[in-house]
């Protein structure tokens, strides 16, 4: 994988979705209001199934694109939950 | 010898098992329980008896069983002629007793609960006296304080009954304690715990520097069960118990188990001074001082058990002594004494059955209304106060003998003579008063009920100790002389003297002490006889001596005010200086054991990281840090920012390969959030920022806190960053690594270690999952939210108003509508997740997965159910049954473990092979994989139930609020 070029676009990948989630955790330190922490956090959790999957690509297991799989599943539960409880005031009514 | 070792845990099993059979009868069936508990005790002395030939050629029959033999500790069972004298004393009193109970306890009296407890401290009992083993003997002894008090607490509606069971069970169970103290001593001093290298190494037990305090801890055991100077207290308030009780256990057994234990370990300790000067004088005082309140208690059963006090003592004094033939006569009064004392408890408690009353006072001219209980009665109370041709004289006769005798050179040994006669004469005049006052004299008037003779079989029991009493008194040495020699043999060995079981003696001095003891007796009682039948209650002299006042006195200190003092002194009922005290104890122990190891702690830094991961790892770092500082104002936000932090985790846990646990963190991530933001609606508003005016101490205390927290978190990491570091070496996770596969037949090493390696402690945790989750959901059924959660959430109330103006007359409102794309996709989603778990659990053993994962998965998808219809709509199409989710969880989780046994392997012993099944193709099929369902079902149960519960609240508090709504306008319209 050194030197090649999908070894460098992982990494260059790698490096971008982490600063793609760095961003995200400005938006949730910064606000400022709890919808944009919220929609942040939605952010967070799809740059870190991506995240997997590029590590994935690099070591070849599929295991990590299960991992990515669940993520991908249920992450949103709690965002809707969060949603939910932003809109309505209670996650169930 | 298979037969004899099943003979003899039979001796023990029968009553334990007749215990449990009788718990589960029904409450009225009397019959059925007194035919069971008679079976059982009939059973046990014909054992005995089948043994007894083998005994009296003079050996030991012994059983022994694996206990804990990794620490020396075996279940034995030895049954010598001491041993079996107590059995059938036991197993034959206990027969007479159950007999006698079935006509005494009332009808209303739940009878299974006193068989059942009567069965199982006759286990108990044998169990002491069958002991092989010192720690196993001490199990039991301790066994027979638990069962004493539940008996003398039967009447538990009864506030003297409570109190005294109660008082019996601190006095003895603590010198159990002692007891046991003492037991381990001497397993030390001796190297054995097996009662017959302990009976065999007298001298070394004597010469050991041990020996004092091991005699002490001894005794204090021994004298709280034998109800001994000054802890006889107890006893006396133990009379509120029933009295087939009284009679058995506080007379003929349970207060003979301290005595047993004296004469038992005679052999090995008595050889020394140390054994006369503790146990003579203290046999000495119990005597008299029990001879002497005996005779002025006004009530029956009170009089009894001061005699019983004063006989005890006397067989403490004669075991004291040190003398085989001293030890000759205590062991025989110990069988003389049960006879006559059970047979008068019985009498006594007959009185009180058909009299109304055991006031000795309103009592009086009996014998005319129940002739033969006054015989019997007499004839009892004739053998305790010695009279000739009865069995208590016999032994009075030794004792006063074995006085004259000198044995350590004091004044004490000197006086021994007189003492013994003065508390002859008063043992002569209590007895003679128990007869006097109650069946001659003027008839007694006003009594509570008409007196007669009871039935015949209530009769029974006490006709035939006196009959025993009679026999042994007239012709001891064909009636009692073989047994006798038995149990003196198996106590004594080669020291067993020469004695003679004669009624006469010819004129000796025992004899001439015996005369004075009656004509005394008779004379003190009749010139006390005025006064006695006075109104006077309690003893004079003596009356000061309240052994009971200091007792109450003592755990009043102990158990209140000192205990209270403590809490209000150290305890604390804040949280926050707790977290204080348990994060600064923390870092101190972590700083000590970095202190006093130099050099555990070596940083080395990572020689090359992957910018990426540096970067997760910030942006984690980043949000825990946050979480933290934005917790006590902005909860929604500290609760996101948590949400970051662990994704980080995960990612990390991906990161360097173990995405089971990555798996495992993202789901756990997900339900807490869930969790906590159900549990938020229900949070006190928050308060808004800082206090503007802060003292300057609350300000330095927060900057205090800071750096504790500081200190707490930096230290913390810096552990982990070491232990991560650390290199890799025979460590436990590598034995793990080598052994999942070829052990457990998993390659997920996690799984097999949770299933299989660790299944026990899986087992236990998910027990506790279990009764967490129902504790959750029983304390959330009486929640009362803080007062500003109650109303509606303001959004809620907002849209409901905006609702009412725009939409009425049979429009749907806006609110109707609201989510209705996620929602429909949130509930095809269910089959799908539904599926994930499947697959997760069934793949779970060899890859990332498992029984815990695919649990939290199913449980995400209920919840979803929940979130995108509301309770009422999911609750309407889907029944989720948490607790029978749990219930069969754990039971499936058990049945798999237990059935290791049946191929002869340990408790969760797990077994593997591949199946071959249609479709999915070859599939390991571990017999974890079933426990692993257990473990699955239990956590879906757990999870469900917690959330469910929390959800209901919602329901509740609009009930709650729409009814007091609903109220007002009725009141107005009045």
């Amino acid at each position: 994988m050194n030197g090649s070029v999908l070894g460098w676009a992982l990494l260059i990948g790698q490096i971008l979705i982490a600063l793609a989630m760095a961003c995200a955790a400005f938006r949730i330190l910064k606000g400022p209001r709890a919808q944009d922490r919220v929609l942040a956090m939605d952010a967070l959790y799809v740059n870190a199934m991506l995240l997997l999957l590029v590590f994935g690509i690099g070591s070849g297991s599929t295991l990590y694109f299960e991992t990515a799989l669940a993520i991908s599943l249920l992450g949103f539960v709690a965002t809707v939950a969060m949603a939910k409880f932003l809109m309505r005031g209670e996650v169930i009514e | 010898m298979p037969d004899d070792a099943l003979f003899l845990i039979s001796i023990i099993a029968l009553p334990f098992l007749g215990s449990f059979i009788a718990a589960l009868l029904p409450t009225n069936a009397r019959n059925a329980e007194a035919w069971l508990a008679g079976l059982v005790s009939v059973g046990v002395v014909a054992i005995a008896i089948s043994f007894r030939p083998v005994l009296a050629a003079g050996n030991v029959v012994r059983a022994e069983y694996a206990w804990l033999p990794e620490f020396g500790l075996n279940f034995i069972l030895r049954l010598d002629g001491l041993a079996w004298s107590f059995v059938v004393l036991i197993g034959g009193i206990g027969f007479l007793v159950v007999l006698y109970a079935r006509y005494y306890m009332s009808p209303a009296d739940p009878a299974p609960r006193f068989f059942a407890f009567l069965l199982a401290f006759m286990g108990a009992m044998l169990g002491i006296v069958v002991s092989g083993n010192l720690i196993q003997l001490v199990v039991f002894w301790e066994l027979t304080s638990i069962f004493s008090f539940l008996l003398i607490s039967y009447w538990n509606h009864n506030q003297t009954a409570r109190d005294g069971a109660r008082v019996a069970l601190t006095v003895t169970a603590a010198g159990g304690l002692c007891l046991l103290a003492a037991m381990l001593l001497l397993g030390r001093i001796v190297g054995s715990f097996d009662l017959e290298t302990v009976l065999t190494s007298g001298p070394r037990i004597v010469s050991h520097p041990l020996y004092l305090t091991m005699l002490i801890l001894f005794a204090l055991g021994v004298l709280t069960k034998s109800a001994q100077f000054p802890f006889h207290f107890w006893l006396p308030r133990a009379m509120v118990a029933p009295t087939p009780v009284s009679a058995y256990l506080h007379s003929a057994t349970m207060v003979k188990a301290g005595v047993f234990l004296l004469a038992r370990f005679w052999p090995a300790m008595a050889g020394h001074e140390y054994w006369f000067w503790i146990f003579a004088p203290i046999g000495v005082a119990t005597l008299l001082i029990g001879a002497f309140m005996a005779l002025f208690q006004q009530d029956l059963k009170g009089l009894l058990a001061y005699s019983t006090i004063s006989h005890l003592g006397l067989i403490t004094l004669l075991l004291g002594l040190g003398s085989p033939l001293a030890a000759v006569a205590a062991i025989f009064h110990i069988m003389n004494h049960a006879t006559f004392k059970a047979s008068l408890f019985m009498a006594a408690g007959i009185i009180d059955h058909e009299a109304g009353t055991r006031d000795v006072r309103r009592l009086g001219g009996l014998y005319r209304a129940m002739p033969i209980t006054a015989l019997l009665a007499t004839v009892a109370a004739a053998a305790m106060a010695g009279v000739p041709l009865l069995n208590g004289f016999l032994s009075k006769e030794m004792f006063f003998a074995e006085t004259i005798e000198s044995h350590v050179d004091t004044v004490l040994d000197k006086a021994l003579p007189y003492i013994a006669t003065i508390a002859g004469v008063f043992s002569v005049a209590y007895s003679l008063r128990l007869i006097h006052q109650v069946f001659f004299g003027p008839p007694a008037k006003d009594l509570p009920r008409q007196p007669h003779d009871p039935v015949l079989w209530m009769l029974l029991p006490v006709a035939l100790l006196v009959l025993i009493c009679l026999l042994v008194g007239i012709l001891p040495g064909p009636t009692i002389g073989n047994f006798l020699a038995m149990a003196v043999h198996a106590t004594l060995g080669p020291q067993t003297p020469t004695y003679s079981l004669a009624v006469w003696h010819g004129f000796t001095p025992a004899l001439f002490m015996s005369g004075v003891a009656m004509i005394g007796g008779v004379a003190l009682y009749f010139a006390l006889q005025r006064y006695l039948s006075g109104d006077v209650e309690g003893v004079p002299i003596l009356g000061a001596l309240k052994g009971k006042r200091l007792f109450e006195r003592a755990l009043v200190f102990l158990s209140w005010r000192w205990a209270r003092e403590l809490e209000q002194n150290a305890g604390t009922t804040r949280l926050q200086p707790q977290m204080r005290l348990l994060v600064c104890v923390t870092i101190a122990a972590a700083l000590w054991s970095l202190f006093s190891r130099p050099g555990s702690l070596d940083f080395t830094w990572p020689s090359s990281a992957d910018p990426a991961f540096v970067l997760v790892w910030l942006v984690g770092g980043i949000c825990a840090v946050a979480a933290a500082y934005q917790a006590k104002y902005h909860r929604l936000v500290s609760l996101i920012l948590t949400g970051g932090a662990g994704l980080a985790t995960c990612i990390t846990f991906a990161w360097l390969s173990a995405p089971d646990l990555a798996l495992t963190q993202l789901l756990v991530e997900i339900v807490t959030t869930v969790l906590i933001l159900l549990g938020l609606r229900w949070l006190p508003k928050r308060i808004e920022g800082l206090d503007p005016d802060m003292t300057p101490k609350a300000r330095l205390r927060r900057v205090r806190d800071l750096l504790i927290a500081v200190a707490g978190g930096a230290g913390l990491a810096a552990l982990s960053y070491t232990v991560l570091t650390w290199p890799i070496g025979n460590s436990i996770a590598s034995n793990f690594l080598e052994r999942a596969y070829t052990e457990g037949g998993g390659r997920n090493v996690v799984n097999v270690i949770l299933v299989d390696f660790r299944g026990f402690d899986t087992f236990g945790e998910i027990a506790v999952l279990a009764i967490a989750s129902i504790t959750v959901f029983s304390l959330l059924r009486r929640f009362r939210p803080a007062r500003d959660s109650i109303e509606l959430p303001a959004q809620k109330s907002f849209q409901n108003r905006f609702d009412a103006d725009r939409y009425t007359g049979g429009k749907d409102p806006l609110s109707a509508h609201y989510m209705i794309v996620p929602g429909l996709i949130m509930r095809l989603l269910f089959p799908v997740i539904a599926m994930t778990a499947a697959f997760l659990f069934m793949r779970g053993h060899d890859l990332p997965g498992g029984g815990f994962v695919a649990g939290l998965t199913l449980a995400i998808a209920f919840i979803l159910q929940y979130m995108a219809g509301g309770t009422r709509w999911a609750e309407a199409r889907l029944r989720v049954l948490p607790a029978r989710w749990m219930g069969f969880g754990l039971l499936a989780a058990a049945a798999t473990g237990a059935g290791a046994w049946f191929f002869g392997r340990p408790f969760l012993t797990s077994a593997f092979a591949y199946a071959d099944i249609p479709i999915l193709g070859k599939v390991p099929m571990a017999s974890a994989l079933f426990f692993d369902l257990g473990v699955f079902s239990v956590v879906v149960g757990a999870t469900v139930l917690i959330l469910i519960a929390l959800a209901h609240q919602a329901l509740r508090v609009q009930r709650v609020s729409s009814d007091a709504a609903a109220a007002p306008p009725t009141e107005g319209s009045r």
